[in-house]
């Protein structure tokens, strides 16, 4: 095969991977700053804690990491539902979220991370699943079960998170609430509680993509700010409150990355997706499937 | 350290009848006085410590004019601070100029930046606007990183001038008398701004408060969010100039770095947003505290101090340390 055909093929099929992780990394978000409204500046952070538990745990057990992660999920439910109660008393209820409910999770994006730092040092933290080191080939296609597995349970949870919004009346509840949260009370229903849980499903997400983070490179305190930028341009180019919006966008932003990382070298990647988001920004702000903001 | 901006609190007492000229002077005596007690502490460090805290002043007080004014939350600060901290770099190595023609410079790089942001991020409001200034931030790192003549992923040294201005006897000294004059003109920038009668205060309050209403209602919002934009970026730029010089040594990821984009954040917050003096104090407040606990504890520990801070008064203090005064006063 023709080398640069082959370099371009790898560079997609390995930025699709690279989409798996980004996608499990930002369906979390989608949930809370797609459908709630509350722009969780702190998400990636909370990604890392995860990863770092899971680093922790792997460590002290051995068990599979990407297991470790969705038993961490109930924790991280809980501590989800108990930052949202204190950001509802504090902003929501005086109506001051706008700058100050952002300021807010940017502030416990620093405690997170310095917090981590403290309690277990600044150095790269690692967990190895036993297919760790295979590498499927398909022809000239290389195919890294590091990369391949989290990007499939990644996508799994997505689908299954998919499931649980459309089919059962929580799930139809928690997207009513991003549309009229008054016509939710008239339905006896506590929009409040629906929002906690939703953003309690948010952080569960962000404990499942720290889980898959760790298969896939080690880990450090810092490492969630590579993925503010792109977490929250992967939901906004994904049109907000869509699953489907948000997994197409992380999987195109994978590629566009990869790819330009390929031929002109991985400084320039950031570049290349970032600008292509201002530009959507500047064009179409409600992103490509967005409704209309 | 925190002494270094006492001066400038006898100001505070008689605001409300003070015009723009009369606030002007009282900076300038402020910034003179502020220089004059610096001297005659005269330690190195003194003018270190109080050069750091006073580009902070700049800092919070230019992202204050979008942000806290017109409501505007701008997550790029670090990337117009850096694009400050950048020109002194190109300008000073392709042409030789000293300091004060770079941050002029600056401003001008600055002011462009601000300029194109806010063209284009006319139709952004609230998250998406603060998104894509944070955009805009990775994308200048990523020019600058890949931009070898000003030293790349690498970084740039940029050696002191041998020689020091009259009347100072040493380039610190220099160097912090420019910042304090930089932090005074901020100052007296923003509350003209503020209270001033054209309209571009009151216009930008009513851009904070209702934008589609102020339309309605005839506020040029389009014209007074793309000055905001423009002059707030030239100030943020012009606080990033002198950085270069500060630490003889500039590298993108530091330079650009969240604590930047963060600390300018959460000073204005800390402080209070609605007026002039909440930047200011602020900024000193947590600027002075992140100098102690960086020289005291850690470096680490400084962030997980803004951190808790920030934190704990968005959630108990939402109008920042004015907020408290004023409250009590009622």
């Amino acid at each position: 095969m023709d080398p640069d055909l082959a370099l371009l093929l790898n560079g997609i099929v390995s930025g699709l991977l690279l989409g798996g992780l980004y996608a499990a990394a930002a369906a979390g978000l989608s949930v809370s700053f797609g459908m709630l409204d509350v722009v969780n500046i702190a998400h990636p952070a909370f990604m890392v804690l995860g990863a770092m538990l899971v680093a922790l745990l792997w460590g002290a057990t051995g068990i599979d990491p990407l297991v470790l992660s969705v038993l961490l999920t109930p924790a991280f439910w809980a501590l989800g539902a108990a930052i949202y109660v204190a950001y509802h008393h504090f902003f929501e209820r005086r109506g001051d979220e706008a700058i100050q409910g952002l300021a807010f999770f940017f502030g416990v994006m620093f405690i997170i991370e310095i917090g981590l730092v403290l309690a277990i040092g600044p150095e790269q933290h690692f967990a190895d699943a036993s297919y760790a080191n295979v590498t499927w080939r398909l022809g000239e296609i290389d195919l890294p079960l590091r990369m391949l597995v989290p990007a499939l349970v990644a996508l799994l949870a997505i689908g299954g998170l998919a499931l649980f919004l459309r089919r059962t009346f929580t799930g139809r509840a928690i997207a009513a609430v991003a549309q009229d949260r008054e016509a939710l009370r008239l339905l006896a229903i506590d929009p409040v509680r629906i929002k906690r849980l939703a953003f309690g499903i948010s952080i569960a997400m962000a404990a499942l993509a720290g889980g898959a983070l760790v298969v896939v490179q080690p880990v450090e305190a810092s490492s969630g700010h590579i993925f503010i930028g792109r977490v929250f341009a992967v939901v906004i180019m994904g049109g907000l409150s869509s699953l489907w919006g948000c997994v197409l966008a992380a999987l195109a932003f994978g590629v566009v990355e990869n790819v330009t990382a390929s031929f002109y070298g991985p400084s320039w990647s950031p570049a290349v997706a970032f600008g292509a988001l201002l530009l959507v920004l500047a064009v179409r702000p409600q992103g490509f499937f967005g409704r209309a903001a | 350290m925190s002494d270094a901006t006492l001066p400038a609190m006898p100001v505070l007492p008689a605001p409300r009848r003070m015009g723009h000229a009369a606030f002007w002077l009282a900076c300038a005596v402020a910034a003179l006085a502020v220089i004059a007690v610096l001297r005659g502490i005269g330690s190195e460090y003194a003018y270190f410590a109080a050069t750091f805290v006073l580009q902070y002043v700049v800092l919070a007080t230019a992202w204050n004019i979008l942000g806290g004014y017109a409501g505007y939350v701008n997550f790029g600060a670090a990337a117009f601070f850096a694009a400050g901290a950048y020109t002194t770099v190109a300008i000073g190595k392709a042409l030789g100029l000293s300091l004060l023609p770079c941050i002029a410079f600056a401003a001008l790089v600055g002011g462009a930046l601000g300029l194109g942001t806010g063209l284009l991020t006319l139709r952004l409001r609230g998250a998406y606007f603060a998104i894509a200034t944070l955009c805009l931030s990775v994308v200048l790192q990523t020019l600058v990183v890949n931009w070898s003549y000003v030293g790349g992923s690498r970084g740039a040294y940029v050696i002191r001038p041998r020689d020091v201005p009259w009347p100072f006897d040493t380039y610190g000294g220099y160097l912090c008398a420019v910042v304090v004059v930089l932090a005074a003109a901020a100052i007296a920038i923003a509350r003209t701004i503020e209270k001033s009668r054209l309209g571009l205060g009151l216009g930008l309050a009513a851009l904070r408060d209702d934008e589609q209403a102020a339309e309605a209602a005839g506020v040029p919002t389009l014209r007074l969010k793309l000055i905001a934009t423009t002059i707030s970026g030239a100030m943020m730029a012009v606080a990033g100039a002198p950085l270069p010089l500060l630490g003889s040594y500039v590298e993108p990821n530091s330079a650009f770095g969240l604590a930047y984009a963060v600390n300018a954040i959460a000073m204005p917050l800390i402080g209070g947003t609605a007026s002039w003096a909440g930047p200011l104090i602020g900024a000193v407040v947590l600027a002075s505290l992140q100098q102690a606990a960086t020289v005291t504890i850690s470096s680490a520990a400084n962030l997980l101090i803004v951190g808790v801070v920030l934190v704990v008064f968005v959630c108990a203090a939402p109008h920042g340390i004015l907020g408290l005064f004023k409250k009590g006063a009622r």
